[in-house]
């Protein structure tokens, strides 16, 4: 593998070189939360009285991110908790404004559009979303049938007859019980809820289909029907997925590429089962000797040692993983790695060639 | 096992009224777990793990009836105790991590003052010092910049870590049994080693006696001592983790081991387990549930078997198992 070192930054150089335009291309994405509670309501009034600009710790939980995903392609998503990931998917499916940065879906740019008023734009049905917490997609006072029914009705027009079959089928397609569909959300289990809300947004057929963490909750079984249904509606409608989840063997299985977050920033991308097996980023490498094995018992001992760098206002001249990192050199403190391409990869580490090297 | 269990579950039944009938969630559920060890629950979705905590928990959906069964803390039955009674051990004897974090925080109140709460009233914590000791607690469960992190509101804080903040809750009293009901579903691999390591020491350190509930066989195979497999309602296996793993003897413990994508090269190759749990609203509901799935059925499966002891070594109900 030969490494090159020019640095590459903007959208449509990420990923490999698309013959159409992507279905979805993300181009420096930023999105900062303000962190409350640090000066209080007192504190405000009396910087604002004093003149002074106020300036409030942020949160950088996206910062700077491009990628691309392709018609029919499937993107993972994975990420120490709280690195962001929720927040990109957010921006994403357009629930949250972004700070900065391109959304542009279909050649459309979205970002644009005020998340309140995407609600009822036309290109609301294109993309889905299954939510992390099943509780967040499905209504309480709704039922499952009407938890499906509801995105079916108002973006795809369907009544009555025509309505109860696609629900039915959705629910068949996900291994949800049809005895089921009369339930309310706090009369199922877990699991059935997170098939409802797999059911409410693979019923609509969108292009794009976001799911963040949509199997954590499910057993196996289920779990692999679930993945199997998904991979015939990517060859049947050539539908594109973004797939979140912190479980790397399905990562592994379902997706063409993966994305690995650390701390707001993507530090390593490329082809699912080239990144599992031979990780070029020190976080990846942490993050597959973590996994845990069935049969292999000794496997997920592997600790990362020293403190994760806070990401409230983070130095832009340090690697976020500097602290943690095994290597971590004075090198890594004065200079953000920015993200270079190992032929089919990249990776953000200033020591990535001494590992393809090997 | 010849020391008193932490806890006791001793033919725990449990059943749900709905408009379309009567949901039969248990059936003479048995287990134990000693202090200081660990036990998996593992099985499908809807097998009926998290009703067998929260009956436990004594917090069911009032719909729900425990219709038989016991559950001993120590001396206390939790099942038939009055409700001060469970009150005053709920939190601090035996506490609870819940399957929806979201849901359990209080959305309006600071992750650092709900934490704060819980070590004054169940770990007799003095309030001036609680603040300062539920920011360990969250640096405790890896959360970094705890000090700040504390004045955070649930809305503030990413899945994982509400999650952790629960995890502290929890863990906040020191119990002597602690339910986890999917403790890690929402934690990535790495931060998931720092949560399990930290409830295995307190195993260690006091004793603990932990019932982890769990889909993930892989991370139950490392941490448990003995694991229960569950199936539409039924302890249909339960076993020392090892064993469990190097012969599973009831059919379906055997499908589940082999239906886990760990080593699969791709999708195609990975089997789900064929059938489907049974309608558990029927009322001609088999003595084994399993049977309509299963490929080792015979004709005597159809009666009755004797229910299985709490403290077994291996125990199996299954009338025709794998050697
Ligand atoms: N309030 C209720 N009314 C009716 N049925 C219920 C109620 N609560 C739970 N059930 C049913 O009881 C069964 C067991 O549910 P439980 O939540 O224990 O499953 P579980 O094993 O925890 O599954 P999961 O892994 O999906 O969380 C399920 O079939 C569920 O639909
Ligand atoms: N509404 C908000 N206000 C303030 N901070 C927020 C908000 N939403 C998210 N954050 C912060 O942004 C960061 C990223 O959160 P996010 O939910 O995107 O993480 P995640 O990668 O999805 O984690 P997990 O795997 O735990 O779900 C976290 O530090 C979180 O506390
Ligand atoms: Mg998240
Ligand atoms: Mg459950």
């Amino acid at each position: 593998m030969t490494g090159t070192l020019d640095t590459m930054s903007s959208a449509t150089v990420h990923g490999a070189p698309p013959a159409d335009p992507p279905l979805l291309d993300v181009g420096e994405l930023r999105k900062r939360f303000p962190v409350s509670g640090t000066l209080g309501l007192i504190g405000r009034l009396r910087r604002r009285m004093k003149g002074g600009p106020i300036h409030l710790p942020h949160v950088y939980a996206v910062d700077d991110v491009s990628f691309t995903i392709g018609k029919g392609e499937t993107v993972g998503l994975v990420g120490e908790s709280g690195c962001g990931k929720s927040t990109l998917v957010r921006v994403l499916t357009r629930l949250l404004d972004p700070s900065g940065g391109i959304v542009r879906l279909g050649g459309r740019e979205l970002s644009l559009t005020p998340a309140r008023r995407f609600a009822k734009d036309p290109d609301r049905a294109r993309i889905q979303m299954v939510f992390q917490d099943a509780g967040e997609s499905v209504n309480p006072r709704f039922t499952a049938f009407a938890a499906i029914a509801d995105p079916l009705r108002r973006l795809r027009g369907l009544r009555g007859a025509a309505l109860t079959a696609k629900v039915e089928k959705a629910a068949d397609q996900c291994g949800l019980p049809r005895a089921l569909l009369s339930r309310f959300p706090h009369q199922l289990s877990g699991g059935q809820r997170a098939r409802v809300g797999i059911a409410r947004a693979v019923a609509v057929e969108p292009a794009l289909l976001v799911l963040d963490e949509p199997t954590a909750a499910l057993d196996v079984s289920v779990q692999v029907v679930i993945l199997q249904l998904l991979e015939r509606l990517k060859t049947e409608l050539g539908m594109s997925y973004l797939f979140v989840s912190h479980d790397l063997g399905v990562v592994r299985l379902l997706c063409d590429r993966v994305l690995v977050m650390y701390l707001g920033k993507i530090v390593e991308s490329g082809p699912a089962r080239a990144v599992f097996a031979n990780p070029l980023h020190p976080y990846t490498r942490a993050l597959v000797d973590a996994a845990p094995s069935l049969h292999d018992r000794g496997a997920g001992r592997i600790r990362l040692q020293g403190e994760p760098r806070s990401p409230i206002d983070p130095d832009p001249n340090v690697c976020r993983f500097y602290g943690r990192c095994p290597k971590g050199t004075d090198l890594c403190r004065a200079e953000m790695p920015a993200l270079r391409r190992f032929g089919e990869r990249d990776v953000a580490c200033h020591f990535a060639e001494e590992i393809t090297a090997r | 096992m010849t020391a008193v269990p932490a806890l006791l579950v001793e033919n725990l039944s449990v059943e749900f009224r709905t408009r379309s009938g009567t949901v039969q969630a248990l059936e003479r559920v048995s287990f134990a777990v000693p202090k200081g060890e660990t036990l998996a629950i593992v099985g499908e979705s809807g097998s009926g793990k998290s009703v067998t905590a929260y009956a436990v928990m004594g917090i069911l959906d009032p719909a729900g009836k425990i219709t038989a069964g016991r559950a001993m803390l120590g001396g206390l039955d939790l099942l038939a105790a009055t409700a001060d009674q469970v009150a005053a051990v709920r939190g601090r004897e035996i506490a609870m991590i819940f399957q929806n974090p979201r849901t359990a925080l209080n959305p309006i109140r600071t992750v650092g003052s709900q934490i704060a709460d819980v070590l004054i009233r169940h770990a007799n914590v003095p309030r001036r010092e609680a603040p300062g000791r539920a920011v360990d607690l969250l640096r405790d469960v890896g959360i970094t910049d705890p000090a700040r992190r504390a004045k955070a509101y649930p809305f503030e804080m990413s899945g994982g870590m509400c999650q952790r903040v629960m995890i502290a809750i929890a863990l906040a009293a020191k119990p002597s049994v602690l339910i986890a009901d999917e403790p890690t579903t929402g934690l990535d691999v790495t931060t998931q080693a720092v949560i399990m390591d930290l409830i295995g020491d307190l195993a260690r350190d006091i004793g603990m006696a932990t019932i982890f509930i769990t889909h993930d066989l892989a991370l139950a195979a490392q941490r448990a001592d003995r694991i229960v497999v569950m199936h539409a309602g039924h302890v249909i296996e339960n076993a020392p983790t090892a064993e469990l793993f190097a012969r599973p003897r009831h059919p379906y413990t055997a499908e589940l081991i082999a239906a886990t994508p760990d080593a699969a090269a791709s999708l195609a190759e990975l089997a789900s387990i064929p059938g489907s749990l049974p309608d558990l609203r029927r009322i001609d509901l088999p003595p084994c549930r399993y049977a309509e799935r299963c490929p080792r059925r015979r004709v005597d499966c159809d009666a009755e078997l004797p229910p299985a002891p709490a403290i077994p070594e291996h125990v199996v109900a299954c009338r025709n198992p794998l050697s």
